[in-house]
């Protein structure tokens, strides 16, 4: 536990900014599946939606921001700050993406690899915020990376699983939710030497949601899914829900992360003053 | 080259605030906004209790983890070292406010005066439209440093030319001054005190030294 004082919750961001996180990763990430992996009657409809999750994540922030007529201006900071990087993202993923959708014949990997950067620039974005000790840790940039990443699967499951895509592709999902849980585990533990206590405390309450419903459950419905292929129904319905919870909790613990977890670093007050001096400044 | 930097001397302050309403005053911030602060803080378990009075706001800086994140580069440090906002450029995301380990930054809200929604007499004449919505914080007086260097007076010696907070201080716990001139009020200040800055550790280089004791 640090001893630093006046660790206090930030009032800036809310769930318009939590919007952001929750939307953008997942659509990022769903745009990134729909790219690379969707097959050919999937494959607008989902990049579509993973196109409209990152839309309606910018225009969450947009709603959040005091100045809105000037939102332009974001772009001007490209050299340094990740928001200037993540909107310039966004920009490129739309052009490349609703290109794919409209039908024009490009290749898919460079909408994959715009909405890899934007999910990354997103991530850099809070991991840049270094007043806050839970957002600017080292494992939440790949933490948020992951998560957009097992969201987009789990949304691509979701919206997909009607058109029985390859169950090949479930594999991957259970790999990403587990490898999630893992990495949530010891960003947990790192934190606690650093994070103010009642960030932990919100990040504790959230972690039943995580590891069971976000966790658990959907490897439970994977595997139930893969032994149930007679049944193509339900198997989708096992899959579908399956996405649902996975994404469902990867959107809860980005909402907690920003909304309830961002207490700031606080003063760390190295000596305390030594009274009973004469005056200092000059007669 | 000139580098302007802040000294509270913790051993004088007494938590008296009269710096916070001076600059209240001064910049016509609105409720909630308070650009410089004297935090009390209070550290040990009774009876072994010590308290400290520390006055805070910007910190003006060396590597200003604000001026990074600003989208807009509206926040920008200048070579005097003071880190200042370009409200017109502002769009109010707030990052920089979350990027801040001095919440020292405010988004000042629209239409909120002191009393309400009508303005004092002294927010009829200081408060700034383009200040709203936007991200505001100390600017060390910029505006007086730099009208006053421009008729030759000295910042921390010549009140016209020195942070309001500075001149209204009732302990002279507050100095101003440049580091960078070893003949300087601050740097004698520091050259004879024990010092310290706060949240040194994460390399943000403050512009503003503590004093705790006198150098043996």
């Amino acid at each position: 536990m640090n001893t630093r004082h006046l660790q206090r919750p930030q009032a800036h961001w809310d769930w318009r900014a939590a919007g952001n996180f929750v939307c953008g990763g997942a659509g990022s990430g769903l745009a990134f599946f729909a790219a690379m992996w969707a097959p050919e009657a999937l494959r607008a409809p989902l990049l579509l939606a993973g196109l409209g999750l990152v839309g309606l994540g910018l225009f969450f922030v947009w709603l959040e921001i005091g100045r809105p007529l000037r939102a332009p201006n974001v772009l001007v900071h490209l050299r340094t700050s990740w928001m200037s990087r993540e909107a310039l993202a966004a920009m490129v993923l739309f052009v490349l993406g609703l290109g794919l959708v409209l039908g024009l014949r490009w290749r898919a990997w460079p909408t994959a690899l715009a909405a890899l950067a934007f999910l990354y620039c997103q991530a850099r974005l809070l991991g840049a915020a270094r007043g806050i000790p839970t957002w600017r840790h080292p494992l939440t940039v790949p933490l948020l990376v992951l998560t957009g990443l097992t969201e987009g699967l789990a949304l691509f499951w979701l919206l997909g699983a009607w058109m029985q895509p390859p169950l090949l592709l479930a594999l991957p999902l259970a790999a990403l939710v587990l490898a999630r849980a893992g990495l949530w585990q010891l960003w947990r533990v790192r934190l606690g030497q650093d994070a103010p206590p009642p960030a932990l405390r919100a990040i504790d309450a959230q972690a039943p949601v995580l590891l069971w419903a976000g966790t658990a459950a959907p490897l439970a419905a994977l595997a139930v899914a893969a032994a149930t292929g007679s049944i193509p129904l339900l198997q989708a319905t096992l899959l579908a829900l399956a996405g649902l919870l996975a994404a469902g909790a990867g959107g809860s613990l980005k909402f907690t992360l920003v909304t309830r977890t961002g207490y700031q670093h606080g003063f760390s007050l190295p000596r305390m003053p030594v009274r009973g001096v004469p005056r200092t400044a000059p007669r | 080259m000139t580098r302007w930097a802040m000294v509270a001397d913790l051993r004088r302050c007494v938590g008296c605030q009269t710096c916070t309403a001076s600059c209240k005053h001064a910049n016509a911030t609105p409720p909630g906004v308070q650009w410089r602060r004297v935090l009390d803080i209070e550290v040990g378990e009774y009876p072994d209790v010590q308290r400290a009075f520390v006055p805070m706001g910007c910190q003006h800086c060396d590597e200003p983890p604000c001026a990074d994140v600003c989208p807009t580069t509206a926040t920008r440090k200048r070579e005097d070292g003071i880190v200042t906002i370009d409200y017109d450029l502002c769009i109010g995301c707030a990052y920089c406010t979350v990027a801040c380990p001095y919440q020292a930054r405010f988004l000042s809200p629209a239409g909120l005066f002191a009393y309400g929604k009508e303005p004092t007499e002294n927010e009829k004449v200081r408060d700034d439209a383009a200040r709203r919505s936007v991200a505001t914080k100390c600017t060390f007086c910029v505006e007086r440093i730099d009208e006053g260097t421009a008729k030759g007076l000295k910042p921390g010696v010549d009140p016209e030319a020195t942070p309001a907070c500075v001149n209204s201080c009732i302990a002279e716990a507050l100095h101003f001054g440049d580091v960078e001139d070893p003949q300087s009020n601050v740097s004698q200040l520091l050259a004879r005190h024990e010092h310290f800055r706060i949240n040194e550790e994460l390399g943000t280089g403050p512009g503003f030294h503590y004093l705790w004791d006198r150098k043996p």
